[in-house]
């Protein structure tokens, strides 16, 4: 067990009154699995990220991160974290922002030099080392986050939509890449998205949440094999899973719409 | 670009001159008219427009009067001679840098430390607004007079009140700047453990880079100010402040124009030589050409 939620809740005080951004979650995830929150906005799955990534308080019930609490989790470095946006400085180029996680931590210039080159390879973006961000097109900048995160080889790799800014086709190209990398790395990832196929595509667990109160209304143990070529999304049981996903979503909308 | 650039620059000089010499006639001619009463004799109207125009002591010099002073004191003097503009310009601009310095470096200590610590922000910020609503010409020979009573005479006291000056920009352009990185940038160091010392080297010192060097522009005009100022009330003898002083005393009104030009020459020129750092920079980290 590398995450464990129990009976988490989270309450944010605001001048509108208490918002209930997460309500009473359960959830359990192993070593090197991949893990898609899905759900509208306001159900809490960056939230829930963010509580396992120890940027927020819970109010309430237990959350533990390897073994730790999320603060102890993240002082130890325990996880990378990729933004909704990539978030580069404009003022390092491309290799000094793969760098910057590795001068903070303090590793060795030739440590750093040899890391950065490993994972801009890994994510595809070799020879691009020494480009500003602004030469960079999105889907460029975005698979440069990821190596950012990737550079200091913490176990955990927490992703807050990361592609959601991105055309689908980029979004399609990255998906697949990310799953090269996942086999690669054997890294857990916990991705938070609302594209359903994208979810799908990606997970070895779908967990479904809902609004008001933030909560986990299904969670979904993907049947599909690792290898996935992009066309597994026309197989019968992707849909089928994809069928549930949307189940699931209504279910927990009932009385909104 | 040149040509486009440069016409209308020297379109708006031209109008500016033409004025200044259709002004000098009326401003002059007083003068002469009556001298010309008490001796009786007379003038033609062109005559007068060119005695305006040429007079010793005219209560406004025309542009050429002015041009050749500013010439006549730089280019054709020697640079350790009393009357070498350079010479005055060199003082009170080894006092401006040095002001401009002090003024820096505590503008950028203060917005850390209001960025830093709630209590700054409270408490000194209110009295960096105060300091600069106070009269710099009334705060100016106290400053003087107070250093002085404490043996510190010379270049300090003026790159002090130029330093007075020019801290505030820096104050208020570095605190936004500091403040620039919005709360994704500042979760991601947290991600990394980073500490408060890393945040600033690594995030908010850099980001607050263009924000400084707008903030420079300013205040090195500022500090030039501060330093002529700073000259002034003790009846200096060296620097372009003294330079003004002495021609008021002397109604010498060719000098004092032409050391004023030579301040305003001096304070673009300092302008311009940020603006090329700032160009330089802000290159090196990666702008956008």
């Amino acid at each position: 067990m590398i995450i464990s939620a129990k009976n988490l809740d989270l309450t944010f005080q605001t001048n509108d009154g208490p918002v209930h951004a997460l309500k009473d979650v359960n959830l359990e995830i192993e070593k090197g699995e991949f893990v898609s929150f899905i759900g509208p906005s306001g159900c809490g799955k960056t939230t829930f990220l963010r509580c396992i990534a120890g940027l927020e308080q819970p109010t309430g019930g237990q959350i533990s991160v390897n073994g730790m609490t999320p603060d102890e989790a993240r002082k130890a470095r325990a996880y990378g974290y990729v933004f909704q946006a990539a978030g580069l400085y404009p003022w390092r180029t491309i290799g000094g922002n793969i760098k910057l996680p590795l001068e903070i931590m303090g590793f060795s210039k030739a440590e750093q030099a040899e890391r950065v080159a490993r994972v801009m390879e890994l994510v595809d973006l070799s020879g691009f080392e020494k480009k500003f961000p602004w030469q960079l097109s999105g889907g460029m900048q975005q698979r440069a986050s990821i190596a950012r995160a990737l550079a200091f080889d913490a176990d955990i790799l927490l992703m807050d939509e990361p592609f959601g800014a991105l055309d689908e086709i980029v979004r399609d190209h990255l998906n697949e890449q990310l799953l090269a990398l996942w086999a690669r790395t054997e890294k857990t990832i916990g991705f938070v998205t609302h594209s359903i196929p994208e979810a799908v595509y990606l997970s070895t667990k779908i967990v479904v949440m809902s609004p008001r109160p933030g909560r986990i209304t299904d969670v979904i143990d993907s049947p599909l094999p690792r290898e996935r070529p992009l066309d597994i999304r026309d197989s019968k049981e992707f849909i089928e899973i994809a069928h549930r996903v949307r189940d699931g979503l209504r279910a927990g909308h009932q009385g909104d719409v | 670009m040149f040509k486009r650039s440069i016409l209308p620059v020297l379109a708006v000089l031209g109008v500016i001159i033409a004025l200044w010499y259709a002004t000098c006639i009326p401003m002059n001619a007083a003068w002469t008219i009556q001298q010309l009463e008490r001796s009786g004799e007379t003038m033609t109207t062109t005559e007068h427009i060119v005695d305006s125009w040429s007079q010793e002591r005219p209560r406004l010099p025309a542009p050429h009067q002015v041009a050749a002073e500013l010439w006549d004191t730089t280019v054709m003097k020697s640079v350790t001679s009393k009357k070498s503009l350079v010479y005055h310009g060199w003082i009170t601009l080894s006092a401006t840098l040095l002001g401009f310095g002090i003024g820096t470096t505590l503008g950028v200590l203060l917005a850390i430390g209001i960025v830093h610590s709630r209590t700054m922000d409270m408490s000194v910020m209110p009295w960096a607004i105060v300091s600069q609503t106070i009269p710099i010409i009334a705060i100016a020979p106290m400053i003087i007079v107070v250093l002085y009573s404490v043996g510190v005479q010379g270049l300090l006291p003026k790159a002090v009140i130029s330093a007075y000056l020019s801290f505030f920009p820096v104050v208020v352009g570095m605190v936004k700047g500091l403040r620039s990185p919005d709360a994704m940038q500042l979760d991601l160091l947290r991600t990394y453990s980073a500490s408060n010392a890393q945040r600033l080297w690594l995030l908010r010192l850099p980001a607050s880079v263009p924000y400084l060097f707008a903030s420079l522009k300013i205040g090195v005009a500022a500090s030039l100010v501060g330093a002529i100022v700073g000259e002034l009330p003790t009846g200096a003898v060296r620097g372009l402040g003294a330079r003004l002083l002495a021609g008021s005393y002397y109604g010498q009104t060719v000098q004092i124009w032409s050391a004023l030009f030579a301040a305003a020459i001096l304070a673009a020129g300092l302008v311009i030589l940020v603006g090329l750092i700032e160009r330089m920079t802000l290159r090196k980290m990666g702008e956008r050409p």
